[in-house]
């Protein structure tokens, strides 16, 4: 069975159709990476799977709930989906331990000794439990968006949705991001990963998607994709990153 | 610690540069706080050599500042001033409230909720629209004539709701520039976790929101206090009436100035509590980092 199933997928933003009827099959444990260029759909897609954006047409599936029928309850099929944002968007007024305990205690309706044990069980092993009190206006970048992380872990998702996460970060606190991503994969986690980062995405997808236009032009394997891409876009998609050294 | 390049982030300094408020010693050090003292000690003798000096200084000062006039109408009007206080009060607890649900019910999406929008929009309209003297004239001599049972007759009562209702305009309007000011993914971040929009503008909009708005809401707070005394229109007797009653009976003014010391008293901590709690917000957010 699929964890993740779209079919048809439109939406658009006033005249402009940003997701152009997108099929997409993603199974337990599997990572699918998302690549394409600025404005190709990805963040979108990844917020439509959310439902923080409506569809116009077409129909998903988590797991073997449709979630896009009439009446769904949203809320109960957020819980089960986390979602890591490009800006982080820690809330600025809780410190990294209320961050990571608010859903879990106000949502799940868990005990608060209960939600902290589970927070300090994933801050710890993403090296942030020195961290719990802060506000995230006194954390790196890097730190910030692993509680991001942590805070959508702690729901215990069945699945990861993951939308650029190191692109607002310094060179140089890519790595720590990348290397919870590598992680989480390693421990099963069935994620789909809007990226930039090529060569991660070589390293840890287990399917590359190229997007252009609303549309998944091409998908395969990452060796099948980077090293002999068929579509000649997808081909001038990578001589271009190829070019700027990012790959 | 602390190297002197953060020095400007030191809490404590940040804290008494906003208990001075606007009070800026531009030069550093003694020689500033020296050229300071000199301009004010000059800037004071001029005025009140141009005051002293002006015709009807003589009669200004002995109806408006005879010390026995002032400290001898202070008992009365200091007794009448503690129903301005507790109309202040009451109307501030009612206003913190149904500003808040008016400013919410502006801020929610789509089309279904229209009406209630709408409603919130003409009502903050008609409330900043009005005149408030007009309003407590309207309902406190109005409302009670309506006669309706299981509703308070007293023109206190009614003078109290068109303050209310008045503030209440201003105020959602504060809040709604609040949860304006907080950035959409705020919302998307609580919502994407499961969170209701309920929960949502509770625990993640509404305190960053009201943090932002302390100041601002301060200053409608100022203007409310002092617009109890707008009481004395229906015959209430508040501490501008006493003031009113006593100037008529000696033919002075000493005790306006009375009545004015007495809302100056309470609006000047209002002011100071407010800096306090803006203070006490940072040095939490500070004291609780472990580098600074």
């Amino acid at each position: 069975m699929s964890a993740l199933k779209l079919e048809n997928v439109h939406k658009s933003f006033g005249d402009h159709e940003v997701l152009r009827g997108i099929d997409l099959d993603v199974a337990e444990h599997e990572v699918v990476c998302l690549i394409g260029a600025s404005g190709s759909g990805k963040s979108t897609l990844l917020r439509c799977v959310n439902l923080l954006e409506p569809l116009d047409a077409g129909r998903i599936w988590l797991g073997d709930e449709e979630i896009t029928r009439r009446g769904v309850d949203v809320n109960a099929v957020r819980q089960r989906i986390g979602i890591v944002f490009q800006a982080f968007n820690l809330f600025p007024h809780m410190t990294v331990l209320r961050n990571v305990t608010l859903a879990p205690r106000d949502v799940l309706k868990l005990p608060r000794a209960e939600a902290e044990a589970r927070a300090l069980d994933l801050l710890r092993r993403f090296g942030l439990e020195s961290r719990r009190d802060e506000y995230p206006d006194r954390l790196s970048g890097g730190q910030q968006q692993r509680v991001a992380i942590v805070r959508a872990l702690a729901m215990r998702p069945e699945l990861m949705l993951l939308d650029e996460v190191t692109s607002a970060l310094d060179p140089e606190l890519v790595a720590e991001v990348l290397n919870v991503i590598r992680e989480l994969a390693e421990g099963g986690m069935t994620m789909v990963i809007a990226t930039h980062e090529m060569s991660f995405a070589r390293d840890i997808a287990n399917r590359v998607c190229f997007l252009e236009d609303g549309q998944i032009l091409e998908e395969g394997p990452p060796n099948e994709i980077f090293a002999s891409p068929r579509e000649p876009r997808t081909q001038q998609f990578l001589e271009r990153i190829i070019e700027a050294g990012r790959l | 610690m602390a190297s002197e390049g953060d020095r400007r982030s030191d809490p404590e300094v940040e804290r008494r540069s906003r208990l001075l408020g606007g009070l800026h010693f531009e030069g550093e050090g003694a020689r500033g706080v020296a050229i300071a003292l000199l301009s004010t000690v000059v800037f004071l003798a001029v005025v009140i050599v141009a005051v002293t000096q002006s015709t009807g200084w003589p009669e200004v000062k002995r109806s408006f500042f005879d010390w026995g006039d002032i400290s001898s109408s202070f008992p009365d009007i200091a007794r009448a001033f503690v129903l301005n206080v507790k109309l202040f009060l009451v109307c501030e607890v009612c206003i913190l409230i149904l500003a808040l649900v008016i400013a919410v019910l502006r801020s929610l999406p789509g089309p279904v909720f229209f009406p209630l929008r709408a409603l919130a929009v003409i009502y903050a309209d008609l409330a900043r629209g009005v005149p408030t003297i007009l309003v407590i004239a309207l309902l406190g001599f109005g409302a009670p004539a309506l006669q309706l049972t299981g509703v308070p007759r007293s023109r206190l009562f009614w003078a109290g709701v068109g303050l209310i209702l008045v503030y209440s305009g201003y105020v959602s309007e504060v809040y709604r520039a609040g949860i304006e000011s907080v950035h959409p993914s705020q919302e998307a971040a609580a919502r994407s976790l499961g969170l209701s929009r309920f929960q949502a503008l509770r625990r993640v909009i509404l305190p960053q929101a009201i943090r932002r708005v302390i100041p601002p809401l301060l200053n409608d707070f100022i203007g409310l206090q002092k617009d109890t005394a707008l009481v004395a229109t229906l015959g209430i007797v508040d501490a501008f009436n006493q003031s009113q009653i006593y100037s008529q009976a000696t033919f002075t003014y000493g005790s306006y100035l009375a009545a004015a010391a007495l809302f100056v008293a309470i609006t000047i901590p209002l002011a100071r509590f407010t800096d306090w709690l803006i203070a006490r917000d940072r040095r939490r957010r500070q004291a609780a980092s472990g580098f600074a």
